[in-house]
């Protein structure tokens, strides 16, 4: 599963290091780091509702509020079906 | 007309130090108006008459010798000579020809008894006619000076080209038909007789024609995502906008997004740290007409220059890591980075450079209104990568990197501003006899921002970039490159 955050000035405004570190840990904590490749990059286009993730390339917009939410839903959920 | 001449005036305050800048600007425009257009092959032959119209010469003896000149700017305009391995190029029917004498005795000479000129030159070049007037004997003369310094009527003047004394690398020799010649093997690309020239007779090449080509096949699908990776010292340049207003001007060229090339700054100064650690000693990599010098003028001293790439290698780098498409334009002060992008090793990453000039022209060939636009964000570094731009930075961006990652060592830095100030720590360095253990070598006088290739230049800049280091996001160098380690 390949997970990109958008580390680009409007997401990393919004708080896009603190979701590439919450889900860093998380991922580290739940043992998927062989199954998920974490990665960044600079702006998707949608800057309007970063911070913005995607999944396999399916968009998210997240938050560091709502980051752990989006790791069970998204990553967690569909890793483990 | 008038309307139209008080229009020039205000765009030349607006952005330019002087009007051989504002001439510069005016040909990169005209140029780049054309390639976006796709107009430029039928109407290349044209643009010098759209420069200068009618028949009443501004600049020169006559329109058809300005004309001329400026067929050679366009020229520069479009890529210069491929044949000319330099970025730094003499346009040979610009330049004037100045006196080049060196040390004459002016008619201030008032022929007094004192002859303090005659005791303070160690070569015995000095004599003095039956007025007692003081003639110099060029084949004794080394041009210290000292005789200039002395003559308390100010009568000893040193005619030297600007080209050469700007020129702080001795690479601009005097040609057969007495034009500016540069010395490609000692040249490093500084830009500063281009800056200084006040002919405007030696150019940097441009390559904002690639630029507008990859911006355009990338709007219609043709290539990869442009990116626009920006240094520093931008904070300080376009004074008739703001900041984030360029950044959206950018976007409307056709820029995918825009980075920090102080990122890239802050990527280089977690390496440079352990690097420098490791070895105990170690020279800056971040300026390319510094690591020139040391490689032609301090070969002995190459082994100690950092391994990292400059700050814009090292984004272009990692942009290309998150999008294998990606094309990267760096945008900044530098003329030596159009030599330092050519270079294997970095080519591979970085597509092409622009300078903040060639900026402002591709700006306006688009009529795009800065002043008018929204913001955009653009943040991505920390306060200490944003401060290489001005010497010094990256002294405290060292110190504070091992400070940030606990590694005891102790950093000693000598912070070169200019390249005389480089070739003195280099020459002590290499005789064991320098009180440092880093060289941080700036080949411009202030650091980036003394770059021939910003629109101003001046203290107030340092400042600029200073305050716009405290207002990044990030405080620390680690905390803004966490989001580059995955």
């Amino acid at each position: 599963m390949k997970v990109t955050v958008c580390i680009g000035s409007s997401c990393h405004i919004k708080g896009s290091r603190q979701v590439v570190e919450r889900l860093q840990k998380l991922i580290a904590e739940k043992g998927l780091g062989d199954s998920v490749e974490l990665g960044g990059t600079f702006c998707m286009g949608k800057c309007q509702q970063g911070v913005s993730c995607t999944v396999d390339g399916e968009f998210y917009s997240v938050s560091p509020e709502t980051v752990d939410t989006f790791f069970e839903e998204k990553i967690v959920t569909p890793l483990t079906k | 007309m008038e309307t139209n001449n008080t229009e020039t005036k205000q765009e030349k305050i607006r952005k330019f130090d002087t009007k051989v800048q504002y001439l510069k600007y005016k040909v990169l425009r005209e140029v780049a108006k054309q390639a976006f257009a796709g107009t430029l092959p039928y109407n290349v032959l044209d643009i010098p008459k759209i420069i200068v119209p009618g028949k009443t010469p501004t600049m020169r003896c006559c329109v058809y010798k300005e004309r001329a000149i400026l067929a050679e700017r366009v020229k520069l305009a479009m890529g210069g000579n491929k044949e000319n391995p330099n970025v730094i190029e003499v346009i040979d029917i610009a330049c004037d020809e100045c006196p080049a004498a060196g040390y004459e005795v002016t008619d201030s000479c008032r022929g007094c008894l004192a002859h303090r000129c005659e005791d303070v030159c160690k070569r015995g070049a000095i004599s003095f006619d039956h007025n007692h007037v003081a003639h110099i004997d060029k084949s004794k003369c080394v041009e210290c000076g000292q005789c200039a310094k002395v003559c308390p009527y100010s009568a000893i003047q040193n005619r030297k080209r600007p080209c050469q004394n700007a020129c702080k690398v001795k690479a601009i020799k005097i040609n057969e038909e007495n034009a500016a010649a540069i010395d490609n093997e000692k040249c490093i690309s500084c830009g500063a007789c281009v800056y200084q020239c006040p002919f405007g007779a030696i150019m940097d090449k441009s390559y904002i024609l690639n630029v507008i080509d990859m911006l355009k096949k990338s709007k219609a699908g043709k290539c990869g995502n442009v990116y626009a990776v920006v240094a520093p010292s931008i904070s300080s340049q376009f004074v008739y906008a703001k900041l984030p207003q360029v950044v959206s001007g950018l976007k409307e060229l056709g820029f995918h997004t825009v980075i920090e090339a102080a990122l890239g700054a802050d990527m280089v100064a977690v390496e440079e740290a352990k690097e420098l650690a490791e070895k105990g000693f170690l020279t800056s990599s971040c300026c390319p007409a510094f690591v020139k010098f040391i490689k032609t003028q301090f070969p002995q001293m190459a082994e100690h220059i950092s391994h990292n790439m400059s700050p814009m290698g090292v984004i272009a780098r990692y942009i290309k890591e998150t999008d294998k498409d990606a094309k990267v334009v760096f945008i900044g002060p530098c003329t030596a980075k159009k030599a330092e992008f050519q270079l294997e090793g970095v080519r591979e990453y970085v597509d092409s450079v622009m300078t903040f000039e060639e900026l402002a022209a591709l700006f306006d060939s688009c009529e795009i209104d800065l002043a008018s636009l929204p913001d955009s964000y653009l943040d991505n570094a920390s306060y200490f990568g944003r401060i290489f731009a001005r010497s010094g930075g990256l002294s405290d961006a060292v110190a504070e990197s091992l400070k940030e990652q606990g590694i005891d060592f102790e950093a000693k830095p000598e912070r070169c501003d200019g390249i005389e100030a480089c070739k003195m720590a280099l020459l002590k360095a290499s005789k064991g006899v320098l009180n440092a253990n880093f060289i941080e070598g700036m080949a411009c006088m202030g650091g980036c921002i003394g770059g021939a290739g910003c629109l101003t230049h001046g203290e107030k800049n340092k400042l600029e970039v200073d305050a716009y280091g405290r207002e990044a996001l990030e405080k620390t160098i680690l905390d803004a490159v966490s989001v580059t380690k995955l």
